[in-house]
């Protein structure tokens, strides 16, 4: 088995899931109930208005000729415009990515921070207490609600104690101490949650190669127990660990929701969730299937990743 | 070369038990069940009785934990609101396992291009975000509780699906089945009697942990507005409501998150306890 | 070479030290939305009007007692039948790319308004029938019916004038580089982010604006603007919620101004659209037991801590043309559930749709209780705007909960939704005297008759109780206290003349 072949393979089956990506999101979107033209065309609602935009926006054509020109239109790079506030979607995503990525990045570099060492640890340190501290760390991570975790530190760190931003997003280019300061709080809560994942999986992973052959053999050499974690342990256990982390980093992409709209933050998630209650479709429509695709392809990475550093799968 | 079927769910129970961090889960998990049944009870208020004159108060001795934007007591509301948030947990997962089991499993013996089908149509449910899919499912039923455990339901459909089709494809190949298969067993047969039973255990860890995140996932669609509906009350409603008055009266945020926190954690412990107890290789 | 390097330093120089003093005139306004379009004629959401007081002026403006005063027009006069108004316009007035205002130019606009698909403008002045140029500086529009409240249209974005040359060039981009004649041009626009303005040098009332820069900033989150404000990145911010209010008082750096608004919030009852308009719309009774049973004042009381005005009318009670003969009622609990009994139904219930919104869910929970002690149980079904008002239109409903953003006359509060075709009337309510009593008032111009007029309206709604009028909201302002020459208006525009930074 080839990298090209693999590879192409994987394409391959790539295209019918985005393909029902589309449908879906296109179906979701038109069972919501409400007439958005009705919806857009101003308090006076004056009749010729509302015409005018069902016209503008084909919401009189039958469901499979809005699809067909909705994808027709995405096929050429064109995702259509907001109805709100007519801005191109293209135009939105571009603005909103930097953001959603930046605090992508920020939540994962905090996952790994925490996240692995406190794997590292408890796999060595098994069944001391840090062992059972770093495990309770982790299953809090991963069970608090992120949203009220994000509510509760708003509460103390903005509102008693003052030092940070209780909400709102201020991009780097502007003010990078302001842009730190407003992306902390959001990027801990994402990142907790990441962070408990990450535990457990370096955990796992170093826990089974720990007990390998070439351990024990690393070991049987003298080497010191720290070059044997770090030099060989670590390493093998790394893989499993990074295809994680792409997913897991796929799915922030997808928009971190509710912390976007707790912590203001204009990113991706807020986009989707005022679009939904907008009826906005071709923002919800054109957010998700980019982030979809940004999602399907970084599996894809993953997955490379994994099948070249796994001499086995080559085979 | 591969363990026989495990059928030995008692021992497994005993075994779950016998380690602590499992057994006060387990505690837990009872206890907040407990307080959702005895609700009228247990409850010192209503917890729909209004008192205007005693809005957003802090917590004193007749309000024990503090009153919200209308001045219901928080704590009768909050005993209420765990039977809103426990059936959010369970119908879900209910649904989610009464569909994807029988699909999954047909999915996993049949294989071909219907395999492929399902398959993909589980990946590209799994490409859109989880909360866009049973928000936009939400919002299309109609806010109401019901409709927010329906959504929930179909959003988590495909990771059981994918569960139980792939431990199915597993199952399919082991000796036993196919010495079976060679003994003329039909294969309805097989699926009920050899590949069923296998699924068991994976899908009941995998259905503790989206009990856990369904709570969640309720709480999040109320904390939306897509969920209970006011006045009945929800832990996510309740955090909704108390968004907006987080400086003034911050009691109406901290109590209902503590109690999703604490149950969620519970049921996460539950997941590990019985993925230890089930899994041969961890006894 | 090397003077000319000098020469540049020192010009360098001089322009730094201009715009460092300069930067001192930049006003910061925090927005609760992002503008839709910058084009009078297409825009459609509150917040850009903001927007626009910057950057277009318009033939009139209303001051905050409801007079209609002059600003890119002089003066104006109607013919004696109200089916022409003449206007005169200001000489003298450029627009920012220096072309003239006048004649042709207002009626380029006028026709702009009407004829442009998708302009929202057409139901605010679709009766003017043709605009007729006198003279340079006069025009005269005709109506195809009297139409006096049209003065008080011209007073919002259908009397806003942009340039035509730039129309022209710019065709339906032109929201993205509007070209006015307001006291500020255009500069920038970050999507989804600040909107820039800068002087307009050659601004025919120069002599009244103090400031260099206008920066609008759209601040989605309440809790970030106002931390914003606080901070000092913001010198303004606008709709103040009733919530931060207590948080922003206590801010010694800051004020905050407060002014009833023009519009009202309401519980539109279904008496005939569709088949469920046969419960509420049986017996007025039922209706008048739901409006007794509801107490405005505890209400505005436990929900707002009194920051609101309660209210029964389609303005509020402050307003010139509140009829005072019919004050706020007091609850009435024995006499709500004595009309019930009245008209045979001692337990009515019924649903009210309302939308996420948290002020009205929080009032509906105490209407819903206030309800119950007079035997009325009332169910609360959730429903998004967008869904509510096509509920609203079909009839899909028994009550909703909505609200009005009000118009400087009271025709905008009155006529669409009380009129038996009225396109906000989804009550279906039909009251051929109040359709003649609501066209009347629009067609004659004394105040004094109007008054009249709208007094006998208002005191058949409030028998006919087709809708609840329930509390009219403040529009709350603020601003640091280094901003001078504020005056709040009740529209919540944040008009720029005579605004100094200290």
């Amino acid at each position: 088995m080839t990298l090209p072949l693999y590879v192409a393979q994987r394409l391959v089956v790539l295209v019918p899931t985005l393909f029902f990506v589309s449908v879906m999101i296109f179906s979701l979107q038109q069972l919501l109930p409400g007439d958005p033209a009705l919806a857009l065309a101003g308090e006076e609602r004056d009749p010729q208005a509302v015409e005018a935009i069902r016209k503008k926006y084909h919401l009189d054509r039958p469901l499979p000729v809005q699809y067909g020109i909705w994808i027709g239109n995405v096929l050429r790079g064109n995702l259509g415009e907001s109805l709100r506030n007519k801005i191109p979607v293209t135009e939105l995503l571009r603005s909103k990515l930097p953001v959603t990525v930046e605090l992508a990045l920020a939540s994962m570099a905090i996952a790994l921070v925490l996240g692995i060492p406190a794997g590292i640890i408890s796999a060595t340190r098994k069944g001391t207490p840090l062992d059972a501290a770093a495990n309770l760390l982790a299953l809090t991570g991963l069970s608090v609600p992120h949203f009220w975790l994000g509510i509760m530190l708003i509460l103390l760190f903005a509102v008693h104690l003052g030092w940070l931003p209780a909400s709102g997003y201020v991009p780097p280019w502007e003010d990078l101490r302001k842009n730190l300061t407003t992306l902390l709080l959001p990027a801990f809560v994402l990142g907790s949650g990441v962070a408990g994942v990450m535990m457990r999986h370096t955990r796992g992973a170093m826990l089974s190669v720990l007990g390998a052959d070439y351990v024990r053999t690393a070991r049987a050499k003298s080497l010191p127990e720290r070059t044997v974690v770090l030099k060989h342990a670590f390493r093998n256990a790394l893989i499993p660990v990074i295809t994680l982390g792409a997913i897991e980093f796929g799915r922030l992409l997808a928009g971190a929701v509710l912390t976007e709209q707790i912590f203001a933050i204009p990113g991706f998630g807020k986009l989707l969730v005022d679009g939904v209650f907008n009826r906005d479709y071709a923002v919800v429509q054109g957010v998700v299937l980019v982030s979809a695709t940004l999602f399907v392809l970084l599996n894809l990475a993953a997955d490379i990743f994994y099948f070249l550093a796994n001499p086995r799968l080559r085979g | 070369m591969t363990d026989p079927p495990i059928a030995r769910r008692p021992h497994a129970l005993r075994r779950l038990l016998r380690r602590p961090p499992a057994a006060i889960a387990a505690g837990v998990v009872v206890l907040f069940v407990g307080l959702a049944v005895a609700a009228p009870h247990v409850a010192p208020f209503d917890p729909v009785a209004t008192n205007f004159s005693a809005v957003r108060k802090p917590p004193s001795a007749v309000y024990r934990l503090g009153t919200d934007e209308v001045g219901r007591d928080v704590l009768s509301r909050l005993i209420w609101g765990a039977r809103a948030s426990l059936l959010a947990g369970v119908i879900p997962v209910s649904i989610a396992l009464v569909v994807s089991i029988p699909l999954g499993l047909f999915s996993g013996l049949v294989g071909g291009w219907i395999d492929g089908l399902i398959m993909r149509l589980t990946d590209a449910m799994l490409a859109i975000p989880f909360l866009i899919v049973a928000i936009a499912l939400a919002a299309f039923l109609g806010p109401s509780l019901v409709n927010a455990m329906i959504a929930i339901g179909i959003a988590a459909l495909p990771t059981f699906l994918r569960l139980a089709r792939g431990t199915a494809l597993g199952i399919k190949t082991e000796d036993y089945v196919e010495s079976a298969r060679a003994l003329g067993c039909s294969r309805g047969r097989i699926a009920l009697r050899h590949v069923l039973p296998n699924m068991v255990p994976p899908l009941l860890i995998q259905a503790s942990i989206t009990v856990a995140a369904a709570i969640i996932a309720e709480a999040s669609l109320s904390f939306l507005g897509l969920g209970q509906q006011p006045p009945a009350p929800s832990w996510g409603s309740m955090l909704n409501a108390a968004q907006r008055y987080l400086s003034q009266a911050p009691w109406m945020a901290l109590y209902p998150g503590l109690m999703i926190f604490f149950i969620v954690m519970a049921l996460n412990v539950l997941g590990d306890g019985l993925r230890d107890a089930l899994d041969p290789k961890h006894y | 070479m090397t003077r000319i390097r000098i020469v540049l330093a020192v010009l360098a120089l001089i322009l730094a030290v201009a715009a460092t003093a300069g930067a001192q005139g930049v006003l910061r306004i925090g927005l609760n939305d992002d503008p839709d379009a910058i084009d009078p004629t297409i825009s459609r959401a509150y917040v850009g009007r903001l927007v626009f007081a910057a950057v277009c002026d318009k033939l009139f403006d209303v001051t905050p007692d409801l007079r209609i005063v002059p600003q890119l027009a002089t003066a104006h006069e109607w013919g004696s039948d109200y089916k022409s108004l003449l206007i005169k316009l200001r000489p003298g007035v450029k627009f920012h790319d220096g072309e003239p205002l006048n004649g042709e130019a207002v009626k380029f606009n006028i026709e702009r308004h009407l004829t442009t698909p998708g302009s929202f403008r057409k139901s605010e002045i679709g009766e003017i029938k043709t605009v007729e140029v006198v003279n340079d500086l006069t025009v005269r529009l005709h109506l195809s019916q009297p139409l006096v409240p049209l003065l008080a249209a011209l007073t919002d974005r259908a009397g806003m004038m942009v340039s035509p040359k730039a129309a022209r060039e710019l065709g339906d981009r032109f929201g993205t580089r509007p070209v006015c004649a307001g006291p500020f041009k255009f500069v920038e626009r970050v999507a989804q982010g600040k909107i820039v303005f800068e002087r307009f040098a050659d601004y025919w009332d120069k002599a009244n604006i103090h400031l260099d820069r206008v920066e609008f900033v759209p601040i989605l989150d309440s809790t970030a603007r106002s931390a914003s404000l606080r901070s000092g990145d913001l010198q303004m911010m606008e709709r103040v919620s009733p919530a931060d209010l207590e948080q922003l008082r206590a801010d010694s750096r800051l004020k905050i101004t407060g002014v009833p608004e023009l519009g009202y919030q309401v519980i539109r009852l279904n008496v005939n659209n569709g088949p469920r308009g046969k419960l509420l719309g049986a017996d007025v009774r039922l209706r008048q037991a739901i409006d007794l049973a509801i107490d405005r004042e505890t209400l505005v009381k436990a929900v707002f801590n009194n920051e609101y005005i309660p209210g029964n009318q389609w303005v509020s009670p402050s307003h010139p043309y509140y009829n005072a003969k019919f004050p706020v009622r007091k609850r009435d609990v024995a006499r709500a559930r004595q009309l019930l009994r009245e008209a045979g139904q001692p337990n009515l219930t019924f649903t009210l749709i309302l939308p996420p919104e948290r002020d009205r869910q929080e009032a509906a929970q105490v209407i819903q209780a206030m309800l119950s002690e007079a035997g009325i149980t009332m169910n609360l079904q959730t429903q998004e705007n967008v869904t509510m008002l096509q509920s609203g239109k079909k009839g899909d409903f028994e009550a909703y909960f909505t609200f009005w953003s009000g118009r400087p006359d009271p025709d905008g509060n009155a006529y669409t939704h009380f009129v038996c075709e009225g396109a906000q009337n989804d009550s279906h309510h039909c009251n051929k005297d109040l359709d003649a009593l609501l066209l009347k008032a629009r067609q004659v111009a004394d105040p004094r008759e109007r008054k009249k007029l709208y007094d006998q309206g208002i005191e058949l709604v409030l028998r006919d109780a087709p809708a609840l009028m329930l509390w009219h909201r403040r529009v709350f302002t603020g601003l640091s206290v280094k901003v001078q020459g504020f005056t709040p208006h009740p529209d919540g525009i944040i008009r720029l003349r005579g605004l100094k930074l200290s």
